[in-house]
């Protein structure tokens, strides 16, 4: 009987885990050993070259560049994305007047969850091409054409090496901060509204409100969209590949890990060498996330 | 059935786990990598009698695969050409496939050892044929090239086509490639405009600065590029340096000699395009723009000059104004200039690969053999409006304005016309360089930065034992 409830319930499991292991687990093991190797990417034969794969990245200026800008991202992209998604989700959820019915919303909350979550919808190409086109460096493109109106003056916005990285890092919280604001919305009103309307009742402020019950009762969810940015972060490679001079340029300023991956592995026909970029991003990723979920680790408040 | 309490997640996971890891064949998993392995060697079709007809001995049952591809010229020229070859061979099935994604699609086939019999290698994500080359998987054009003209049977293939693609054909010592299409490089205008406002391209540096004095003074930017593309604007700076400076100048880049880069010529034509942004000759934000949004804008009448190949006209059509006369000119000279003005870049393009371990090899040279015929030529000037490398294939058929004017300036450049090689032979080299010419046609950079900077690449890339150094024929 026990050997039979072994079978019966492998028999469920042995098709997604096959895959799980083809698609996934199998490309992983594949790119560890070609990293050792100097594999072309198109040609049935390489060698073992041992570590010089990586030796050289130790050298690379371009892709050392290319993981300070990654770093920048990182940076910038979960704060704001999340200090954003915070603060429309409070206002939605208890921005509105307190009456005698409660805390309420905003007027309209549902309108605006939905506009915020648009972008979401859109595919990362489609987000990129609408971007590029409302930033484009002419004085006569879309944006220019409003701040110069306004009397903002005008920018060159991707064309500019200072200022082409921010800009793809705008594109990149645009895109993120409509789903953590429904994310947090929905973690907000997981909390009891009487909670609320208790600390009101003792006299506290909007302010004293968010940040001694909201922000704590909603910190696992916040601590995984932590985790969940700095990956995107990492990544970043869809935007630039489509909206930056080059891609990646001007003068390198807006080149990431992926893009270098990209283009050692299929331009420069260096395959094995961009195996060992991915080994190092599978590293930083993992290091990173590890990092981040000790480093905010809170006690759990049941409610 | 109960869940047997000895059975915990834990355990039961990581035997479903090895169980999985066994099922799908532990071994088949590591022997299914994607460089794939099989290496077997294959006959490459062939083993009729060779004849003059049949000079690489195709087996007419053998069937012929095709991949094109499909961009800017279409892929029903190739389909006009597989009709030639079934026409000749009434027993074969052609499999014909028009792609844009090469390298996605090819690639695990080079791996698995098996290519198909000609591919048209072009576009975005084109297989970098340099590597192809190094690890052996192209097949040597040489019997190609000496073997009989189907036009003329007395002839070589290779006395009925421009002496271009013999050298253009050439990577690592051997030929490889046939570059099909002939480019011709310029600066681009608008004839009509030029006429209603009496202005005339210029021939020399004076005259040039002049003429962008006017055509700024008359709200028209002088000179716009595709600056998201800095190759573009690299065509004109390199133009106007080897006219100064003779061939030697492209050909040390080419071969990556020492200080290549720091020409006296390349300084002078890195001046004077950083004159041209200086005096505001060049259209505002127009670093920033891709080809379309940039070509747009000169077809709008914003700006008057606009660097391309001679595929622009064809590629604008469908937003150009119905009386734009697209038309050719030459770049300025520099004071000193050893070349006449009326000569330019040109390039043998579009590189058609036959695979050294094709099924049918021989197939694939005979429908090389085919496309240089004048009939299958005329047909692809026809049906695309570009030349091609065959001599002569052009003649009698009506041209467009832009086709007529560049084909002029490719009859009046003659022996004076140059090409480079450097961009395709050194795949790393050719992104980082035209990076470098973006930021000088900003005008971040000084001259000498921009030559410090890409001789540097140009030192790295010579360096690099990965690199495999070419020499110009």
């Amino acid at each position: 009987m026990r050997h039979g409830s072994y079978r019966f319930v492998a028999s469920f499991l042995a098709i997604p885990l096959a895959l799980y292991a083809i698609f996934v687990i199998s490309p992983f093991v594949q790119a560890f050993y070609y990293s050792l190797t100097d594999w072309t990417g198109i040609s049935p034969k390489f060698k073992f070259v041992g570590l010089d794969n990586f030796k050289t990245l130790a050298h690379d200026s371009v892709f050392k560049q290319a993981v300070g800008h990654n770093l920048i991202l990182l940076i910038g992209l979960p704060l704001i994305t999340i200090f954003l998604a915070l603060v429309f989700a409070y206002l939605l959820n208890v921005g509105g007047r307190a009456n005698a019915a409660g805390v309420q919303g905003v007027r309209g909350n549902g309108f605006y969850k939905l506009a915020f979550f648009l972008p979401q919808v859109l595919s990362v190409p489609v987000i990129a091409v609408i971007w590029a086109t409302v930033m484009t460096s002419t004085d006569t493109g879309l944006l220019n054409s409003v701040t110069k109106k306004i009397g903002l003056g005008t920018s060159e916005y991707l064309a500019d090496p200072n200022i082409a990285l921010y800009c793809v890092m705008w594109v990149l919280i645009w895109g993120s901060v409509g789903f953590y604001l429904v994310l947090f919305n929905a973690a907000m009103s997981g909390i009891p509204k009487d909670i609320f309307e208790a600390a009101i009742i003792d006299g506290a402020g909007r302010l004293a409100t968010f940040f001694r019950i909201t922000l704590p009762l909603l910190w696992d969810t916040i601590q995984t969209s932590w985790v969940y940015l700095a990956i995107l972060a990492l990544d970043a490679y869809a935007l630039v590949a489509v909206m930056t001079a080059g891609p990646g340029g001007p003068d390198n300023s807006t080149y990431v890990m992926g893009l270098a991956i990209a283009d050692n592995g299929f331009q420069y026909g260096r395959a094995g060498y961009a195996s060992a970029m991915g080994v190092v991003l599978f590293f930083l990723t993992l290091i990173i996330a590890a990092v981040m979920l000790r480093a905010t680790r809170r006690e759990r408040i049941e409610f | 059935m109960t869940t047997p309490d000895n059975l915990s997640r834990r355990l039961f996971l990581q035997h479903a786990a090895v169980g999985t890891l066994l099922a799908t064949g532990g071994s088949a998993l590591l022997s299914a990598c994607a460089s794939g392995g099989s290496d077997d060697e294959n006959t490459g079709g062939g083993g009729a009698d060779k004849t003059a007809e049949n000079p690489f001995g195709v087996k007419e049952s053998d069937p012929l695969d095709v991949v094109i591809f499909k961009g800017g010229y279409g892929d029903d020229y190739a389909k006009a050409h597989e009709e030639l070859y079934k026409k000749k061979f009434p027993g074969t099935t052609v499999k014909h496939a028009g792609i844009t994604d090469i390298t996605p699609q090819l690639q695990p086939r080079f791996n698995g050892g098996n290519p198909p019999d000609v591919i048209d290698n072009s576009g975005a994500s084109a297989l970098p044929s340099s590597t192809l080359a190094t690890s052996g998987q192209l097949a040597d054009l040489t019997q190609l090239f000496d073997a009989p003209s189907i036009d003329d049977a007395n002839k070589k293939v290779s006395d009925t086509i421009e002496p271009i693609t013999l050298e253009a054909a050439q990577l690592g010592g051997k030929p490889l490639l046939l570059n099909y299409v002939l480019t011709v490089y310029a600066i681009w205008y608008n004839k009509k405009l030029f006429d209603e406002k009496g202005w005339a391209p210029a021939k020399t540096w004076t005259e040039f600065l002049a003429l962008c004095e006017e055509i700024k003074k008359a709200g028209i930017a002088p000179l716009a590029h595709q600056g998201k593309h800095p190759y573009y604007i690299a065509q004109v700076v390199m133009d106007m340096a080897v006219k100064h400076g003779g061939h030697d100048v492209i050909k040390a880049i080419d071969e990556l000699e020492p200080n290549a880069w720091k020409h006296p010529s390349i300084k002078l034509a890195a001046e004077a395009l950083l004159e041209l942004k200086g005096k505001g000759y060049i259209m505002q934000g127009t670093e920033g723009l891709d080809h379309i949004q940039s070509q747009t804008a000169w077809n709008q009448g914003k700006a008057a000059f606009i660097p391309s190949g001679s595929w622009l006209e064809n590629e604008q059509k469908p937003v150009a104004p119905k009386d734009f006369l697209t038309t050719a000119a030459y770049t300025p000279l520099l004071d000193g200039a050893k070349l006449p003005v009326d000569c330019t870049q040109i390039a043998a393009g579009e590189p058609f690969i036959v695979p050294e371990k094709a099924k049918n090899k021989a197939g694939g040279l005979e429908f090389l053999r085919i496309m240089l015929s004048k009939e299958a030529a005329g047909k692809f000037t026809e049906l695309t409006g570009s030349p091609t490398v065959v001599k002569g294939a052009g003649e009698g058929l009506k041209l467009s304005p832009g086709a007529a004017s560049s084909g002029a300036l490719l009859a009046s450049g003659g022996e004076n016309n140059w090409t480079t090689y450097y961009a395709a032979w050194y795949s790393t080299m050719d992104k980082p360089i035209r990076s470098v010419f973006g930021e000088l046609a900003a005008a971040r950079i000084t001259s000498d930065e921009f030559m410090n900077r890409a001789q540097k690449i140009a030192d790295d890339t010579a360096k690099d034992p990965k690199t495999k150094k070419q020499t110009r024929s």
